[in-house]
């Protein structure tokens, strides 16, 4: 994986996924390690996401990077006019990794095809976060012992979700059984849908959050944003209706772990917090150890 | 028949040497033009569009002397006109006929569906890899969203 940019999920191929989440493995057991002492990675925020910014930056400096970047482009050239092309033809004099974040789709390809350097996308506007499906799936293989033969099941917004669009797509790789618990409204959109289909892969649809509880390993929580419905009655109508509480978990299997990319608003009740189930707030520090393993092996100090 | 040939030649007269592009679907002709790039072009070219056509109903038709196009050049007309036809002529003589085919990419010639893409809002040619030739459904190499054919525009 040595020089190679990681743009989409789909750049790696299972091979190298697996390569990654092993990696990622060492570095849970030694985070602390000062092989990127030479290096200086850019981290470019074009927008603020303060917790993927930081996540990045803890991993880098772990591993004793020196960090360098802006943290949203108010503050930056980009402001001024300059084209995304300009600055990161700049940047990427005065770095070996580019970690980018954009609000505009496909900006991060164009990157990639720019810098003199590797590029690690940090999210491009809905299309791709990358680094966040590999985590999800570093934890649910952590969690779980195995990727394959899951039951996985995905609740709230399933229809603007870019996380929940990439980690379904990663997941068909894996024999996954998908249990798609949305609104109406809200629904997987037929495309990702289609990944499911081709690979023959079962899965079930429903508006019932208590429909699927007992039924799965993986239980993927995501907000449901009231800017998404056209009509807010819509959204005052199903607001209630994804929120897990503690409760709720009695019948689960012993082996449920709770996912969510947070951050949080209600859709967890904080009850939730202190059941063995609860991983979202771990889920967060595996992040941290993908992203070493992602730095080092694409600056080519690991193999 | 031979009245029946001499009649279509009143209506778009014969070239000597170059290409014919038959059986364009009207609106698309000046489409076709633009790809083409022939809007500048310095030699005899004719243009034909309305015309009655069994097949089609109505059709265009782009004549274009001295004039050879190279197969991925003519690969982007099938984006617009599919049931086009070239015909190519030599010493007023029909040497070749074909259809046109669509391509497996298509560089810098439409505009990407999503107005966040990159492509629309900085300066970068469009790539796009055809993924369904029969209904025409481009995906964007950079957002990855999928072009229809109704909702294909030209840069
Ligand atoms: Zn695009």
């Amino acid at each position: 994986m040595k020089n190679k940019s990681l743009i989409s999920i789909n750049d790696f191929t299972r091979e190298e996924h697996i390569r990654i989440l092993e990696l990622a493995g060492a570095f849970e057991k030694r985070p602390r390690q000062h092989i990127l002492a030479d290096y200086v990675v850019a981290t470019l925020f074009f927008e603020p996401s303060t917790r993927t910014r930081l996540s990045f930056e803890s991993a880098a400096t772990r591993l004793g990077a020196k960090v360098i970047g802006f943290t949203d482009s108010s503050s930056s050239s980009v402001t001024k006019g300059e084209s995304l092309r300009d600055t990161i033809l700049t940047v990427s004099n005065y770095c070996d990794i580019i970690v980018m974040r954009h609000p505009r789709e496909g900006s991060a390809r164009f990157a990639s095809e720019v810098a003199k350097v590797p590029v690690i996308n940090a999210g491009d506007g809905a299309n791709q976060h990358p680094t966040q499906t590999l985590l999800d799936l570093y934890s649910i293989r952590k969690t779980q012992g195995s990727l394959d033969n899951l039951n996985v099941a995905f609740v709230g917004d399933l229809k603007y979700g870019r996380t929940v669009h990439s980690l379904v797509q990663a997941l068909c790789n894996y024999k996954t059984t998908f249990h798609l618990v949305s609104p109406l409204e809200l629904k997987l959109p037929s495309s990702i849908k289609m990944s499911i289909k081709e690979r023959n892969l079962e899965y079930s649809q429903s508006t019932d959050l208590l429909d699927v509880i007992s039924k799965v390993d993986i239980l993927y929580m995501t907000r449901i944003q009231k800017e998404r419905f056209s009509d807010p009655l819509d959204y005052e109508k199903v607001k209630n209706a994804y929120i897990l509480r503690n409760s709720m978990l009695a019948d689960a299997r012993s082996n449920l772990r709770i996912l969510h990319p947070l951050p949080r608003v209600n859709e967890i009740t904080t009850d939730v917090d202190d059941n063995p189930m609860a991983y979202y707030f771990t889920q967060a520090l595996n992040g941290v150890f993908v992203r070493q393993a992602l730095l080092a092996s694409i600056l080519g100090v690991v193999e | 028949m031979e009245k029946e040939i001499l009649r279509k030649e009143l209506k778009v007269s014969a070239i000597e040497n170059g290409t014919v592009i038959d059986h364009i679907p009207s609106a698309s002709v000046f489409q076709v033009i633009k790809i083409l790039n022939l809007t500048e072009y310095q030699n005899q070219l004719l243009i034909a569009t309305n015309l009655d056509s069994q097949k089609m109903g109505k059709k265009g038709i782009i004549k274009v002397s001295n004039k050879f196009f190279k197969s991925d050049e003519i690969n982007k007309i099938a984006l617009f006109a599919p049931t086009a036809t070239l015909i190519i002529i030599k010493n007023f003589e029909v040497i070749e006929k074909k259809k046109v085919e669509v391509p497996d990419f298509a560089e810098n010639i439409v505009k990407c569906f999503n107005p966040n893409c990159i492509t629309n809002n900085e300066d970068v040619n469009t790539k796009f890899t055809v993924i369904d030739k029969t209904d025409l459904k481009l995906r964007c190499h950079y957002c990855e969203k999928i072009t229809a054919r109704k909702n294909i525009a030209f840069r």
